[in-house]
């Protein structure tokens, strides 16, 4: 027994340093760039390549693993739904991953959406003519814990909304869908006038008229299927596959598009970054060919926009290019 | 006194008796039939659900496998074959698939293809090299937002902007369907495809390796080891309160929920000895670690379970300590051992949160072929594709926990087989 286990650890060691040298590419991160990534693995391993390893551990989990330090055991690229922030910049010096490339692959849009069986109408009984309108503070009203008035349907916050009841699912802190929403639409739409004293505008109402989901969107459509009126949160790219279930509402009169995203004139919309460790290009096989079909025409105008990756504008485009045909260190 | 016990209070009081035996009985029975109708209900919803992902849509094409197109002759070489520019020819028979279509019109059709349609035309054609230079009708797969509306799971009745396929694709849709060339048939890539992105390619086959990988593992680490352990703990070791702290230990580890050894897993595993992430090796090192107290709390019981006066007859015949443990206890502790351990397999089948450690939560689309390969696991397909987006990926779902249902059946009756054709009553 005691040989059998010691040649165990043997080959276990043995098989270990063995694989020392990794041949494929180790990507980690957001689980909103996950389908976009994994379309582009996908892609490269029908061309004959290895296909690279996609994790999905969210923004901040895939930040901390790419700071971890350089070496095959540390991934090579990180995918995030939001900007490296200060502290995890930092962290990466400190773990010695001191050149950093960054790469913005495309936008993304938060989707406020109902059922699209849902008919909404005016209190005098008109339907309203493509959808409901809501604007940045009357959702922010409508979700906010700390607003002083906790209306408990739409026509208290407004008199041109209906008189239904606020229902609204809401993504988990975990979800990086929910990090943007919180920056873009609980801090911007944020009522000062109207919040209790000390009340933090971010927080969400928690007397059953926001109901907090997990990270599973079919969820989200059940309730709001179930619940006529209710309102959920997606990202751009379900609402784009599932628009014969959900219809988005307008934010501040704009509908949500692919223009509207990408230009930034929808107000819910956010950058996509993926981050490469500079120190690992040219020892992991077949990583400068990743970023470069990532951000080919063929993926941004094909594939990855029918997949609900919204392209960056020409502007935007030619400085990424320009970022990785340089490797030019973003800070 | 005798008021008191009178013949009608001993009969009154034996109703009382009889009926309360009979309440019981009726609870006993409501709460096994209300166990029965949820796990019913939970098994038809995902039955219903995704039985359908067992079937794909295939579309009819008229594939013209000419020798300019491909630029090959009847003579070229295997290799020259593989290389030839199938391209081409699927872009010839999908501009084809319908008369007198429009550019624009192939634009749309070609989207209700799946992409892998040149892949299938060349396998078509290297299992039948003879076709060259003449016409074949071959069944292509579709694209997964055409199976999905042939099988009934996205709507056409509403706004053409909502739906998937636009007016014009309906008309090529319900063209097909009328002329008998869109149907469906077994979908073989289900069980012969690893994860991908596109729902009518994705597949189980990846994953399944990748736990058949995970558990081989654990049955080389946790088997021999816990076998190990539960001999001497039983048998060998004094007892006192040194053991005693062990054993109880033992019982409290079975107890320990399964993401604290994925993140054991992590801290030691991965970031002091630098095992590969995201591989079986790795994956089955931590699930044998979760395995292992009830892989010896079992062994011990069935050790425990043979009759004491068979190791002592050994050990009356002049047999020493260890060839009467190991000639004549262990044998007959075997299938109890077995059973315990398969059992144990099964859990860390099953078992989800700790591979999310160690990043077995990956996107894998080739199949892995060793130890050391970066692969998925079932229970990780699963949570993978529930997040997908795209409505084909739902049917996935349920098919994928059906199969993984069925393999936990089919463990479990190992189980229940070995128990019943060696186990031993005395």
């Amino acid at each position: 027994m005691k040989k059998f286990v010691l040649s165990l650890i043997i080959v276990t060691f043995a098989i270990t340093s063995s694989v020392s040298a990794r041949d494929y590419i180790s990507i980690v991160g957001s689980s909103t760039v996950y389908p976009f990534a994994t379309l582009v693995a996908e892609k490269m391993a029908s061309e004959g390549m290895k296909a690279p390893v996609i994790e999905s551990t969210g923004s901040g989990g895939g930040h901390k693993l790419f700071c971890a330090g350089v070496g095959v055991e540390h991934p090579d690229i990180t995918n995030s739904s939001r900007a490296q922030k200060d502290k995890e910049f930092k962290l990466c010096q400190d773990g010695g991953v001191m050149d950093i490339v960054e790469v913005r692959v495309g936008n993304d849009g938060i989707a406020f959406a109902y059922s699209s069986d849902y008919e909404w109408k005016y209190t005098n009984g008109a339907a309203m003519k493509g959808g409901i309108d809501l604007s940045k503070e009357e959702i922010w009203q409508a979700m906010a814990r700390d607003n002083k008035d906790a209306p408990s349907t739409w026509f208290e916050i407004d008199k041109r909304l209906p008189k239904v009841e606020i229902s609204i699912m809401a993504p988990p802190p975990s979800s990086g869908t929910r990090d943007a929403f919180d920056s873009l639409v609980m801090k911007k739409g944020c009522v000062k006038d109207m919040l209790v004293a000390d009340g933090d505008c971010k927080a969400y109402r928690e007397d059953g008229h926001v109901i907090e989901g997990g990270e599973n969107d079919e969820l989200y459509v059940e309730h709001i299927t179930k619940e006529q009126g209710a309102f959920g949160i997606f990202g751009y790219s379900f609402l784009a596959n599932n628009e014969d279930k959900i219809s988005a509402s307008k934010i501040n009169g704009v509908e949500i598009s692919q223009e509207g995203i990408q230009d930034y004139s929808y107000p819910i919309a956010r950058p996509l970054f993926f981050y490469i460790k500079k120190a690992h290009v040219g020892v992991i096989p077949g990583l400068m060919d990743y970023v470069n079909e990532f951000v080919s025409e063929e993926a941004t105008e094909g594939y990855l926009l029918d997949a609900g990756l919204v392209e960056l504008s020409p502007a935007d485009r030619s400085k990424v290019l320009d970022d990785i045909a340089n490797l030019t260190n973003y800070k | 006194m005798s008021n008191q016990y009178s013949h009608e209070k001993i009969i009154q009081l034996r109703k009382k008796r009889s009926a309360a035996d009979r309440r019981f009985k009726t609870y006993g029975l409501i709460a096994t039939l209300m166990g029965m109708a949820i796990l019913f209900f939970l098994l038809f919803t995902i039955f219903s659900k995704g039985y359908s992902s067992f079937q794909k849509s295939v579309i009819e094409l008229e594939v013209s496998y000419d020798q300019e197109t491909l630029k090959i002759t009847s003579d070229s070489t295997y290799e020259e074959q593989v290389k030839a520019k199938f391209f081409r020819v699927k872009k010839n028979a999908i501009a084809k698939a319908l008369p007198d279509l429009s550019k624009k019109d192939i634009k749309l059709i070609k989207k209700m293809f799946s992409i892998n349609v040149d892949k299938e035309i060349k396998e078509y054609f290297l299992n039948n090299p003879n076709i060259l230079n003449t016409t074949q009708k071959i069944f292509v797969t579709a694209h997964s937002d055409v199976d999905q509306l042939l099988k009934g799971n996205a709507r056409r009745n509403i706004e053409e902007k909502k739906r998937k396929l636009n007016d014009r694709q309906l008309e090529f849709f319900d063209e097909f369907v009328s002329s008998g060339r869109l149907k469906t048939k077994f979908n073989n890539f289900f069980f012969k495809n690893a994860d991908s992105r596109h729902p009518e390619l994705a597949g189980i086959a990846g994953s399944f390796v990748g736990s058949l990988f995970t558990l081989m593992t654990v049955f080389l680490l946790a088997f021999p080891i816990g076998i190990g352990a539960s001999i001497y703990l039983e048998e060998f070791a004094p007892k006192n309160k040194f053991t005693e702290l062990i054993e109880v230990n033992i019982a409290n580890l079975a107890a320990v929920p399964s993401i604290v050894f994925g993140l054991l897993g992590l801290g030691i595993l991965l970031n002091v000895f630098g095992f590969p992430r995201s591989t079986p090796l790795v994956g089955g090192t931590v699930l044998a670690l979760m395995t292992l107290p009830t892989i010896i709390i079992a062994c011990r019981a069935s050790l425990k379970a043979v009759p004491p006066s068979i190791k002592e007859g050994a050990l009356a015949m002049g047999a020493s300590k260890m060839q009467a443990v190991f000639h004549h206890q262990v044998p007959l502790a075997l299938p109890g051992t077995l059973t315990g351990t398969i059992i144990g397999l099964a859990q860390a089948l099953g078992e989800t949160a700790p591979l999310i450690m160690i990043g077995m939560i990956a996107f894998i689309p080739n199949i892995p072929t060793g130890f050391t390969e970066p692969s998925a696991a079932l229970p990780v397909q699963i949570y993978l594709w529930v997040e997908s987006s795209e409505r084909g990926f739902q049917e996935k779902t349920a098919a994928a926990i059906m199969m993984i249902l069925i393999f936990l059946f089919l463990m479990n009756a190992l189980a229940v087989f070995l128990r019943s054709k060696f186990e031993r009553k005395w």
